[in-house]
């Protein structure tokens, strides 16, 4: 009886082995691999940093540094707390506070956890700008943040739900926070922080994901344009009642293409188009679908503009691929209220980036605000490329406008292009003699307007850039 | 499966609960075992499993149409219609659906179903389990009205909320009993009320079994396995406070009948925020009447 109840256990054995076997032929990870386990710890600061390393503060470029310390004083429900004091907007060493808390070391499992939660007040009523966690300077693959945070001069408790913590099996980034004085007329405060740390609550829900602002939009491009998606966010209601908006990166959700032969999506959210046709992307947050979508219809090749010939030395370049671009404050000045036109350097293919104004009016690119204005004293031509997505009608134009001195005395000149100097769907380049404009002195060029009047509302502009002969 | 069972109770009910011991079993649709160790009634009388798609079962449900009175007396919002697009059962679940549209001059319709003259009952234990839905200022409620509330009027035929929810307190649901002299239109208001609150869990992540035991002189409230109070004629203060002494009328001891309906604003949710999103949904996996079997 006893080898009988041996051999039972062989086959029982035996047969567990197999069922193992069995079970494990979807070739899923083997049953051998053992996955990395992190900590799950889940404090960050209480009372002290817990488990963050020596070096774990980085503050953001151009913030205070020493912005951050431990306060020895006060804390809630204890005595002592993290304390930023925020400096004022003049401040020589730096005109905000920010900066992340990465764990010196292997990251933490998140994954049991549903929020960030501390408790937090300030010298005055303010709202800080954001504050978040999964910032780690390395990829910020899952960056959250809640944004305009409103601080009171008590103590209160504050959740920042988690996303989709699946995603968290090794965070670094435990903490991170920029705060200026843009509400304060440039006057620093001080808030704290004290009991951070991640908590299983259970009472944050309804999670409402959205991406692309929540609406569905239609896009047109080109076969090899790649593009990140914007607009992304996740709503949850809190124990409380109320609702908090939360902003993060594209890794957190699961992207669809309705149609990957025409655009390729990947985890990250980077698309490319790869064919003609039509591809929708959507995405899923944690299994909740996220409102809204993006329609592209991939139109074909992208005709590029001709590659310019001038020598880097001899060239100023606002907007060109083919040489080094001096800074611009911007490609589309939005000016309210009479402006329509909308787009900028939206279109990036194959390395090639490429303006593109729609509902096309006047728009501006500037280079006068927070960059120098252009001294093309010693330039003798302005270059640009245009190609016009639309059929073209007689007594159609595009004025090209030079505003020299922006704001201070300023001049400008203006040089006609017709219609029939343009051609739909296809590139032509402009040399302008700048004489042309008219203008006294061009040293301190701040604005190049483009004026249609709506004759054309859609364009392509490529290679905008000064030189001389 | 047996659970801890929390008693927030008060001494007397302690004392009522000692011959509390019989555990039923109540096995959901959902094949989520619930031991129930709150409820003693175990006599199935009626129920609605809601197991055939399409129309609710017109021998157990009638609806109330259109808009009522100043909102059915709630300034509510909705348009009460009996489509099967308000109302509707996919799947072994009763979908009570509100939508965002221009319906009978209202902006949302929704449905309101009752069973008067159809399933009423003195007495009994009536239970549901229900998932409320996720949104700003929809109101649902299981809940009952004295079978003689079109002779006598409300409030004198007697009202059991058995569950109201809103969202303000997402991890909350409250049960309350309106009379004469205790109508919660009154400042204060009177109604005799308690709230339920889930630890560590919202309600409108999952389906919870919402129920009353009701016997002549009591009325017990149950969240899931956890009874959370009981409400007897020595709770009826009469508000505002007379100055007699005298507690008000104990009107619980005649036939009541059921009501399911979900409510868009009125004064407890509020109305809805700007950015909600509609339709909102709220789910009946059933809906169960017991009657104390000891005859």
């Amino acid at each position: 009886m006893k080898n009988k109840t041996l051999n039972y256990s062989n086959i029982i054995l035996l047969l567990v082995l197999f069922f193992a076997f069995t079970l494990s032929c979807e070739r899923d990870l083997s049953e051998e691999v053992e996955f990395a386990t992190f900590s799950n710890s889940a404090e960050i600061f209480i009372d002290a940093p817990i488990g963050l390393g020596t070096d774990f503060y980085f503050p953001f470029f151009g913030s205070k540094a020493t912005a951050w310390t431990v306060d020895e004083s006060q804390g809630y429900e204890s005595n002592a707390s993290m304390r930023f004091d925020v400096p004022n907007a003049n401040d020589p060493l730096g005109g905000y506070a920010g900066a992340i808390f990465r764990v010196d070391g292997a990251g933490r499992d998140l994954t049991g956890y549903d929020a960030l939660t501390f408790w937090g007040k300030a010298s005055q009523g303010v709202t800080i700008g954001e504050l978040g966690f999964g910032q780690d300077f390395v990829d910020n693959k899952y960056q959250v943040n809640a944004s305009n945070v409103s601080f009171g001069t008590n103590w209160v408790k504050y959740i920042i739900p988690i996303p989709d913590s699946s995603k968290l099996i090794e965070e670094r980034g435990m903490f991170w926070y920029s705060a200026g004085t843009e509400q304060t007329g440039g006057l620093g405060y001080t808030f704290w922080i004290d009991d951070l740390q991640f908590e299983k609550l259970g009472t944050v829900g309804s999670p409402r994901p959205e991406i692309f602002n929540g609406n569905d939009e239609d896009s047109q491009t080109f076969i090899g344009a790649t593009a990140f998606p914007i607009g992304h966010s996740v709503t949850f209601n809190l124990p409380t009642g109320f609702d908090q908006t939360v902003f993060l990166t594209p890794s957190y959700f699961d992207w669809t293409s309705s149609n990957p032969s025409v655009v390729s999506i990947d985890e990250t959210g980077f698309n490319t188009a790869l064919s003609p046709g039509e591809a929708t992307i959507t995405a899923t947050l944690a299994g909740v679908q996220a409102t809204g979508s993006l329609t592209s219809t991939v139109l074909g090749n992208f005709d590029s503009a001709p590659t310019p010939t001038q020598n880097q030395a001899d060239v100023i370049s606002i907007f060109s691929d083919a040489y080094i671009n001096i800074p611009v404050d911007y490609y589309n000045g939005y000016f309210a209220p009479f402006q329509t036109t909308q787009g900028q350097d939206d279109i990036f293919i194959n390395g090639d980036n490429v303006i593109n104004y729609i509902d096309l009016n006047f728009v501006a690119i500037g280079t006068f605000l927070d960059v120098g204005s252009v001294n093309a004293t010693e330039m003798t031509h302005i270059h640009i490329d245009i190609n016009v997505q639309e059929a073209i009608d007689s007594g159609d134009f595009i004025n090209i406008q030079l505003i020299n001195s922006v704001g201070n005395n300023e001049a400008s000149g203006t040089v006609p292009i017709s219609g029939t100097e343009l051609s739909a769907y296809n590139w032509v380049g402009f040399d302008i003699p700048l004489a042309d404009f008219g203008l006294a002195s061009r040293s301190e060029l701040g604005l190049i307007f483009f004026i249609s009047d709506a004759t054309i509302s859609n364009i392509f502009v490529d290679n905008v850039y000064y030189y001389k002969e | 499966m047996n659970k801890t069972i929390t008693y927030k109770l008060k001494e007397k009910t302690l004392l009522f609960m000692s011959f509390l011991l019989v555990a039923v079993l109540v096995i959901s649709s959902c094949s989520t075992d619930e031991t129930q160790t709150v409820a003693t009634f175990t006599e199935l009388v009626w129920q609605d499993e809601f197991d055939t798609d399409g129309s609710p079962d017109p021998a157990n449900w009638g609806y109330e149409i259109g808009t009522g009175i100043n909102g059915w007396g709630n300034n509510e919002l909705q348009y009460y219609t009996d489509r099967t697009e308000n109302a509707t059962v996919q799947n072994g679940i009763l979908i009570i659906t509100a939508k965002e549209e221009q319906f009978g001059g209202a902006s949302y319709t929704s449905a309101r179903l009752l069973t008067r003259d159809k399933i009423e009952q003195a007495y009994g234990r009536f239970e549901a389990r229900i998932k409320v839905p996720a949104g700003s200022g929809v109101w649902p409620a299981f809940w009952m009205l004295g079978a003689d509330c079109d002779e006598v009027g409300w409030p004198q035929c007697g009202e059991i909320d058995i569950m109201e929810y809103r969202r303000q307190e997402p991890t909350s649901v409250s049960g309350s009993i309106h009379g004469p002299g205790y109508s919660g239109e009154t400042n204060p208001q009177g109604q005799i009320t308690k709230s339920y609150d889930l630890e560590n869990d919202r309600f409108d992540a999952s389906f919870h079994v919402f129920g009353i035991e009701w016997g002549p002189d009591y009325i017990n409230y149950y969240v899931d396995d956890v009874l959370y109070n009981q409400i007897t004629p020595a709770d009826l203060k009469i508000t505002p406070d007379d100055g007699s002494g005298e507690l008000a009328e104990w009107v619980f001891n005649k036939p009541f009948y059921i009501i399911l309906n979900l409510a868009i604003g009125g004064a407890f949710p509020g109305p809805p925020n700007a950015e909600e999103v509609f339709p909102q949904r709220m789910l009946v996996d059933y809906v169960r009447v017991y009657k104390q079997s000891n005859n």
